[in-house]
């Protein structure tokens, strides 16, 4: 189905079962350990051996001699794998680095070898008996002593590395009022609970592997290029993921080493990245340093907004694209942006939940706060009046929907926003230090072709058949709902089968483009499904409506399960997009409210309450959207207040690299969270006329943190993660 | 993980013996730490010696007012019992506020004092550490060292003790008891337990091959206010970049520990009596001689401050 005019009436809009707060219908499944994960596939992989992986301990440089003599004769040992025995290996169209390295190194915790033994406990033991003998090179690991090298990288699309409009000097120089201010963010890990998993099994050169993968699609063909396989070959089946955030959208080594290590083995062979590898090995989100000139008249309305935007990553990587939302969020007539990459040798930087908008929020939100601030305008006013229904830098591309401002105004009322004094450092109640902070949340809507299949059995009842994944956020649900509403049959009718290479390619699940796009995946299917079961039954389609199981036109109502009693009816297809996103701006958009207390003695900061309000089309299902942003909210402080990846410049790697070092929010971080979603509905988008949302909500909310910490203390930080020890020279004598 | 041969002690001497019959064993108590570590290889003992069916899960009262902890005491059950919380406070905080619910059900009165550091390098065996490996270098000094100690450190280790019981412990003036391979018995002061880093930092204590803690006692009671403040990042399960340990008089005196700056529990007689003169003179001090590094550096303004927070709640 070609989606390229504006959606009208469909189905959908009877928002029977789309639209309600349902429950995940896997959460039974997840809560009684029914559900199976990467590792768990015991069954069908019987007498699995265990891989374990060696990483580097270098982070550039060669592997001189590589000495496995010890570890093959450890007990229970069967086969050890390294770039030397593994034979030829390609690289995925997603990796930048190679999945097993040697001789060559590209970064610390680069996988070396995989040992594959009889037990765990074995291959753990034998993978300490490896011995390797490093020729470390210089490298460079450090992004500020980078920058000045930093080239411009190129431009991928309709995504170009520069952009300009009017004369942004002239009039940043000629504006009454500035702000020519410089912030950074850290590095940051996906730190999801499940590790990277695999269990692989070869029945002659054709290899299934379980995994837990976002994208099943992309990583199939990587499996297949790595290992010089044709991709008929390669099946990947991944039902549930604990967790990605995006550390899960590419091949990685689990899967590389677990195929290698089976074919070695003769056998199926599991692989579990060791959590302390997780953080090295794998990707991450690269730190920026941003720097922001914002130039307004005195009536606060911007005249000029400039942002650049300094990344690293290895040779081949890409940008952080941290300056995307300024070319949109705000109107002003000349402007700026840039990116520009330096080359480190430091582990590869990549998507990592709103890749771009996440950390280019956290500080062009704080650039607004301090630019309201100069002007003497309540923040959320200097927003209102710098909004733009349009595409600043293509004035002629209308947003599809664009509710800003409501948002703000909307959450304003609703947290209270009036009790907030707008002069730091007044405000206390006991030891605390108490501040308000506002941002604004914003992430685009992204359109992926998506696939689906639907079958009708006997019974009426629908299974639904797609590669989309569900990495917790709800997908199984959104899609049972949309073929419910559809087929006009209640949720038990329906059986949703995901995360399989066998069946058609979705979206998958990413950039927050899941639900929407995988969804409509679902409808075009559906539509398709609908025809067949008109025919099937020899109805007029056109007046033809399918409800409670029935199917009916005029006074005649026969059971849907009646279209297949003669067999299974199927229809697949896919949603395909034409150019309203080229001719619209599809975006979402959100406010952040935090309030919060700074410990006047010791500087420690705890959040006391948070609201989002946000504005991102429809809403399928208001309970897993909930979800997704309160999650969102609770990484957003993770990013505001503790999680760095902490860089050795010397030796170039993450040096908290595990969970007891790379602090994420606990329970007692997090106090009430609000949402809110406008009733939105946005017929650009889609025939669900829905989009993102799980990435909007963490957009914004660490820079509202940012803000509500300089209204208690006065103390302005721009350099993530604020922790104490930034504040602690500025604070008053308690 | 390296294979090692286990072994259940039935009594304090036999344990003892056996540990220093044999050139690498090991206790293992709650093994919260040392099973982590034995994963990860940092500790490799080739024989443990189960010492949880020992008894020793009593807190018992001494003749001369005090209390008696059993070395198998776990975390939780000795923050929860009432004679402690009503006339130890500061020792049931700082318990409560280490580690998590799960960890402190297993976790022993011992192997609590007796946990190894967090320096990140010490957990990455593939860096240089004079902790793990005698010679190798340290590879902190230089590195990423927010977490390090500023005080007592050497040329060889600017490691920390990470618990928060032991904090308590070395304000309240406890003492350990051991029993060693010889029959013998001795007590020994909280304050020479731990030793500072020197030239050996892999020599964390004063214990002797194969020496057995068995109880730690707490003297009599002290009175006072006990308050237990533990400053870090996030709210709960993260160990202490600072914590302040004590125990305040009406009149003002009292005594201080202090946690998350050296190598051992940090407590400077000489700088307590300064406490009616206010945190600043205290910390004066109790810091004498820090050599902080540019990344910790801000731990010396957090011990004062957080000190003052204390001494204004005492004050009430
Ligand atoms: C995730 C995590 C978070 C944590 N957070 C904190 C925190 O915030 N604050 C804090 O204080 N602690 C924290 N801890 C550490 C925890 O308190 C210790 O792991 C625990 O107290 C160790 O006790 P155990 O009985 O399990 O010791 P074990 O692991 O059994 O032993 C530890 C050491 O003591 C020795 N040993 C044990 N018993 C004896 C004995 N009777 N005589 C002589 N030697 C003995 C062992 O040989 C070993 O060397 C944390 C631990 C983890 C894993
Ligand atoms: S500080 Fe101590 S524990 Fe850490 S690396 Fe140096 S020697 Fe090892």
């Amino acid at each position: 189905m070609k989606f390229d005019t504006p959606a009208t009436t469909n189905p959908i809009d009877q928002l029977k079962v789309i639209g309600h707060a349902t429950s995940r219908i896997e959460g039974p499944l997840k809560t009684t350990g029914r559900a199976t994960y990467a590792y768990e596939w015991h069954d069908r992989a019987a007498s699995a051996a265990y891989g374990y992986i060696v990483g580097s301990a270098i982070a550039k440089g060669r592997i001189a001699s590589m000495d496995l003599s010890r570890a093959k004769s450890a007990p229970g040992i069967i086969a050890i794998v390294t770039a030397e025995n593994a034979g030829k290996l390609g690289k995925g169209n997603y990796n930048t680095a190679k999945l097993l390295g040697g001789p060559d190194i590209d970064h610390y915790h680069q996988a070396v070898a995989v040992v594959v033994a009889e037990t765990f406990e074995q291959a753990r033991a034998a993978a300490q008996l490896v011995k390797v003998d490093y020729t470390a090179a210089k490298g460079s690991f450090d992004l500020s002593a980078g920058r000045d090298g930093a080239a411009k990288p190129p431009g991928r699309g309709d995504n170009q590395a520069d952009t300009t409009v009017g004369d942004f000097p002239g009039a940043f120089a000629s504006a009454p009022v500035q702000l020519d201010a410089t912030y950074t963010t850290p590095d940051q890990a996906h730190a999801m609970m499940e590790p990277h998993a695999s269990m692989a099994s070869w029945e002659g050169d054709k290899l299934t592997l379980w995994t837990s993968n976002q994208m099943i699609a992309w990583t199939t063909g990587d499996v297949a290029k790595t290992l010089g396989l044709p991709k008929e070959n390669v099946r990947l089946i991944s039902p549930f993921i604990g967790g990605g955030f995006g550390g899960k959208l590419f091949l990685r080594a689990d899967a590389v080493l677990a195929a290698l290590g089976a074919r070695a083995a003769n056998r199926p062979v599991k692989v579990a990245m060791q959590r302390p590898l997780m953080f090295n090995n794998t990707t991450h989100r690269p730190a920026t340093i941003q720097r922001i000139r914002i130039g307004a008249g005195r009536d606060g309305k911007i005249t000029a907004i400039g942002h650049e935007s300094w990344s690293g990553n290895l040779p081949e990587g890409r940008p952080e694209t941290a300056v995307n939302q300024t070319r949109l969020l705000y109107a002003g007539e000349n402007r700026m942006t840039a990116l520009r990459l330096a080359m480190l040798d430091l582990p590869e930087g990549n998507a990592m939940r709103a890749p771009g908008e996440a950390p280019g929020m956290m500080a062009l939100e704080i650039a607004m706060d301090e630019m309201a601030e100069r002007l003497g305008l309540d923040p959320i006013e200097f927003r209102a009046r710098n909004d733009t229904q349009v595409d600043p830098e293509h004035p002629n591309r209308p947003f599809s929907q664009r509710q800003l401002v409501e948002c703000m105004r909307i959450g304003a009322e609703r947290f209270g926003w009036s009790k907030r004094n707008a002069e730091p450092g007044k405000q206390r109640d006991g030891r605390w230090l108490v501040g308000m902070g506002v941002a604004a949340a914003f992430r685009n809507n992204l359109l992926m072709k998506s696939g689906a299949r639907v079958r009708l059995d006997g019974q009426g009842r629908v299974t639904v058949e797609t590669d989309m994944t569900d990495i917790g956020t709800g997908s199984y649900t959104i899609i049972a709902q949309t073929a419910a509403e559809m087929m006009g049959v209640p949720l038990d009718k329906v059986v949703v089968r995901l995360g399989d290479s066998s069946f058609p390619v979705s979206a998958g699940s990413g950039g927050q483009f899941g639900a929407n796009n995988s969804t409509s995946g679902v409808y075009a299917a559906c539509v398709k499904l609908r025809e067949a079961v008109a025919q099937k039954l020899g109805f007029n389609s056109a007046e033809i409506a399918f409800t409670d199981g029935q199917v009916s036109s005029g006074n005649r109502s026969v059971p849907l399960g009646q279209a297949a009693s003669g067999g299974e009816l199927s229809a697949e297809d896919s949603i395909e997009y034409g150019d309203l996103a080229k001719t619209h701006q599809q975006s979402t958009f959100g406010a952040h409210f935090v309030e919060l207390g700074v410990d006047v003695a010791t500087a420690e900061i705890r959040v006391r309450r948070m609201l989002a309000v946000c504005a991102a089309g429809r809403i399928l299902n208001p309970k897993t959207a909930r979800s997704q942003v309160i999650g969102a909210m609770t990484m957003g402080v993770g990013a505001a207040l503790m999680e760095e990846l902490a860089v050795d410049k010397r030796n170039g790697f993450f040096v908290n690299h595990d969970l007891a070092g790379y602090e994420v929010p606990v329970h007692a971080d997090i106090p009430h969270q609000d949402t809110i979603f406008l009733d939105e509905t946005d017929p650009m988008s889609s025939p669900m006329k829905a989009k993102g949302i799980a990435e909007l909500g963490i957009c914004g909310v660490a820079a509202a943190l940012a803000n509500a910490i300089y209204n208690a203390t006065g103390i302005r930080v721009r350099d993530y993660p604020i922790t104490l020890d930034k504040l602690l020279d500025h604070m008053p004598d308690a | 993980m390296k294979p090692f041969t286990y072994e259940k002690a039935n009594s304090p001497a036999a344990a003892a013996s056996a540990a220093a019959g044999r050139s690498n064993a090991k206790f293992i108590a709650g093994g919260t730490n040392l099973l982590d570590l034995m994963k990860l290889e940092i500790e490799t003992p080739s024989h443990l010696i189960d010492v949880n069916g020992l008894g020793f899960d009593k807190i018992e009262p001494t003749s001369d007012g005090g209390l008696r902890i059993g070395a198998l005491v776990r975390n939780t059950a000795l923050a929860a019992d009432a004679r402690i919380r009503r006339d130890y406070g500061l020792l049931s905080r700082a318990l409560l506020a280490g580690a998590s619910g799960q960890l402190r059900n297993k976790a022993t009165t011992a192997g609590n004092l007796l946990q190894r550091t967090r320096c990140p390098y010490f957990y990455d065996t593939n860096q240089p550490c004079n902790k793990r490996n005698p010679g190798s270098g340290c590879a902190a000094i230089g590195g990423v060292t927010r977490q390090h100690a500023v005080i007592g450190a050497s040329d060889a280790c600017i490691a920390t003790h990470p618990s928060d019981m032991a904090i308590a412990m070395r304000a309240l003036d406890a003492t350990v008891q051991t029993a060693r391979p010889d029959g013998s018995i001795r007590d020994i002061p909280i304050a020479d337990l731990h030793r500072l880093p020197g030239d050996t930092p892999h020599l964390e204590t004063t214990l002797t091959p194969g020496e057995l803690i068995t109880s730690v006692t707490l003297p009599k009671l002290v009175g006072g206010t006990h308050i237990y403040r533990k400053v870090r990042d996030r709210a709960s399960y993260a160990f202490a970049l600072v914590s302040v340990g004590a125990i305040i008089q009406r009149d003002g005196t009292g005594r201080v520990a202090v946690g998350g700056i050296a190598h051992k529990p940090w407590r400077v007689e000489a700088a307590e009596a300064e406490m009616p003169h206010g945190a600043k003179a205290v910390a004066a001090r109790l810091l004498e001689g820090a050599s902080p590094t540019k990344e910790n550096a801000f731990k010396l303004s957090l011990v004062e401050r957080t000190l003052g927070a204390v001494l204004t709640e005492a004050k009430g």
